[in-house]
């Protein structure tokens, strides 16, 4: 007799975790992805209906479109366009731009160098660490590792003895407390404890990422699997929408015009 | 009667089913780790992730030579660090001290084994990496130097308690005979008590290896990840184990293969050096 109310009452409880489970599907969502957009998602989550639980994680990029694809995020950040093997790789994935963002090259406040050349810059990042630099790298699979790699060195590759460190804080904390170290981070991580040099004589301020005249910009995405509904779909079109923009305005990213 | 008999004979199964589980859970974890490597072993080849030396997964360069020595340094490093400060605390712990001092110092060496490795990353990444790039006069203080030191105080405590456990398990007569022989009490200390303890001395410097080499979190943080052969104490490497945590979230295809790959490869050199040290201690032993 008692091992059938026993029964009973795990099987009751069990059946109510998953319509709980059930429900809070319906009702928060989960991002994860690039360390670059996560700010701004952050942002984003804190303003938008507070009934939606929305929890915010990192990763990389390569990280938030495998996510995306294989159902462990609702919504996969991505700071670059998605690769052709992962578009083969992954049909249904739809990248949704949700504002845009520079790459600044930054170095210790106190360094004599403020303007430097695309040129110089590739120069620097292709002889790695020595005497006069120390030059910080980004891991492999991180977004503004490849958006980087593709514009600033043009397909040369970054020395081996340049330090690796996984996220946008950890390279902006390392270059404000080294005092050779050269590194590069996206403009919304930029402030006073890195000074961001100029780039072939611009400086990489929102006005000249959207002008076009700093070169090294990219979109920053959201990525999911297939068409979004629901709230993941009324989430996007908030951030798209004007309030949504103005907030990525002032996190330092760059408005969608 | 019946039922204590019963007890015997479920609780024996119940012990066995889970020491089988331990081995089974090795086992499926080792096959799990081998299948994940076949496709960089047979697209790549092992020859070429093993002594290859350039690490650039986006241009299918994938040799993790590299690592194995950077792993295999800040090890050994650490060892010269960790091993002969945990060997003099063994020794005040366990014959110098007074009771008092003993009181306090043992409970705050066990208290390290509690820290988690991540703080002791931190501490290393704002405290001891600056420091060390002031003396070294160049760089950001990332370094095999720094990853070293971080990693023998985390070895100190595991080395320290089983060393002065060897001490104190030696029988009474040793260090009785030697005074009584007109030794002094430091001469019994190093002339007797420690080399006779040495076995156990041993078995806790190879189990502060084993920890060592397996250190993930805090080497992340403080060796600077370079995929390099490293060139002095002040140089930035990468270990086995950092070069998987800091790549595979965002490893696809074969580059993720080849991370398993690097799995394999540490699974193999723990192995290696716990056959060492199960040879070692039964030579010693016959």
């Amino acid at each position: 007799m008692s091992k059938k109310i026993l029964i009973g009452v795990v099987s009751a409880i069990a059946l109510s975790t998953m319509l709980v489970a059930g429900c809070s599907g319906t009702s928060s969502i989960t991002i994860g992805g690039s360390t670059t957009v996560q700010p701004l998602s952050e942002a984003w989550s804190e303003s938008f209906d507070s009934d939606i639980e929305i929890s915010v994680q990192g990763g990389g990029s390569s990280a938030g479109v495998k996510g995306a694809a294989e159902g462990t995020l609702d919504i996969g950040a991505a700071s670059r366009e998605m690769k052709s093997s992962e578009e083969d790789e992954y049909p249904n994935l739809i990248v949704h731009h949700v504002a845009a963002d520079g790459v600044a090259v930054v170095v210790h406040p106190s360094s004599d160098v403020s303007d430097l050349t695309l040129e110089e810059i590739r120069d620097i990042f292709a002889a790695g660490s020595n005497d006069d630099w120390t030059v910080i790298n980004r891991e492999e699979g991180s977004g503004t590792r490849e958006v980087y790699e593709d514009i600033v060195m043009d397909d040369i590759e970054v020395a081996p003895n340049a330090e690796f460190l996984p996220s946008n804080g950890a390279v902006k904390e390392k270059v404000a407390n080294t005092e050779n170290a050269i590194g590069y981070i996206s403009l919304g991580y930029v402030d006073e404890s890195v000074k961001a040099v100029k780039v072939d004589g611009v400086v990489c301020t929102e006005e000249n990422v959207v002008n076009g005249s700093y070169p090294v910009m990219r979109y920053l995405n959201y990525i999911t699997d297939g068409e979004p509904e629901g709230v993941v779909k009324e989430y996007i079109d908030y951030c798209l929408s004007a309030a949504g923009q103005q907030i990525a305005a002032d996190e330092g990213y760059i408005k969608l015009g | 009667m019946m039922s204590r008999y019963a007890i015997d004979r479920w609780s024996s199964r119940v012990v066995l089913a889970f020491g089988v589980t331990s081995f089974v859970v090795l086992v499926v974890i080792a096959a799990f780790i081998f299948r994940e490597s076949l496709p960089a072993l047979q697209e790549v080849g092992l020859f070429r992730i093993l002594f290859g030396t350039d690490w650039y997964p986006s241009n299918d360069k994938f040799g993790i030579l590299t690592m194995v020595v950077g792993s295999i340094v800040v090890t050994i490093v650490s060892l010269g660090i960790a091993v002969p400060l945990s060997l003099g605390a063994a020794v005040l712990l366990a014959e110098v001290a007074p009771p008092r001092v003993r009181a306090l110092v043992r409970p705050a060496v066990e208290l390290l084994v509690g820290i988690p490795s991540v703080v002791f990353g931190l501490v290393g990444m704002v405290a001891l990496a600056p420091l060390i790039a002031d003396i070294s006069g160049k760089g950001s203080g990332s370094s095999v130097l720094a990853a070293s030191i971080v990693l023998a105080v985390m070895v100190l405590p595991t080395i320290t308690s089983i060393s002065e456990d060897a001490i104190r398990a030696l029988p009474r007569t040793y260090k009785e005979g030697a005074l009584a022989l007109g030794a002094t009490h430091w001469q019994t200390i190093w002339r007797v008590l420690v080399p006779a303890a040495r076995r156990g001395i041993m078995a806790g410097a190879i189990l502060g290896t084993g920890r060592a080499i397996g250190e993930t979190m805090a080497m992340v943080m403080v060796i600077g990840n370079s995929p390099i052969f490293p060139t002095g104490l002040f140089s930035t490497a990468r270990t086995l184990t950092g070069n998987i945590a800091v790549e595979i979230a965002a490893a696809v295809g074969i580059h993720q293969s080849v991370l398993y790959v690097t799995g394999l490869v540490l699974f193999v050199l723990v192995m290696i050096i716990n056959s060492a040290s199960l040879l070692a201690y039964k030579r010693r032993a016959d």
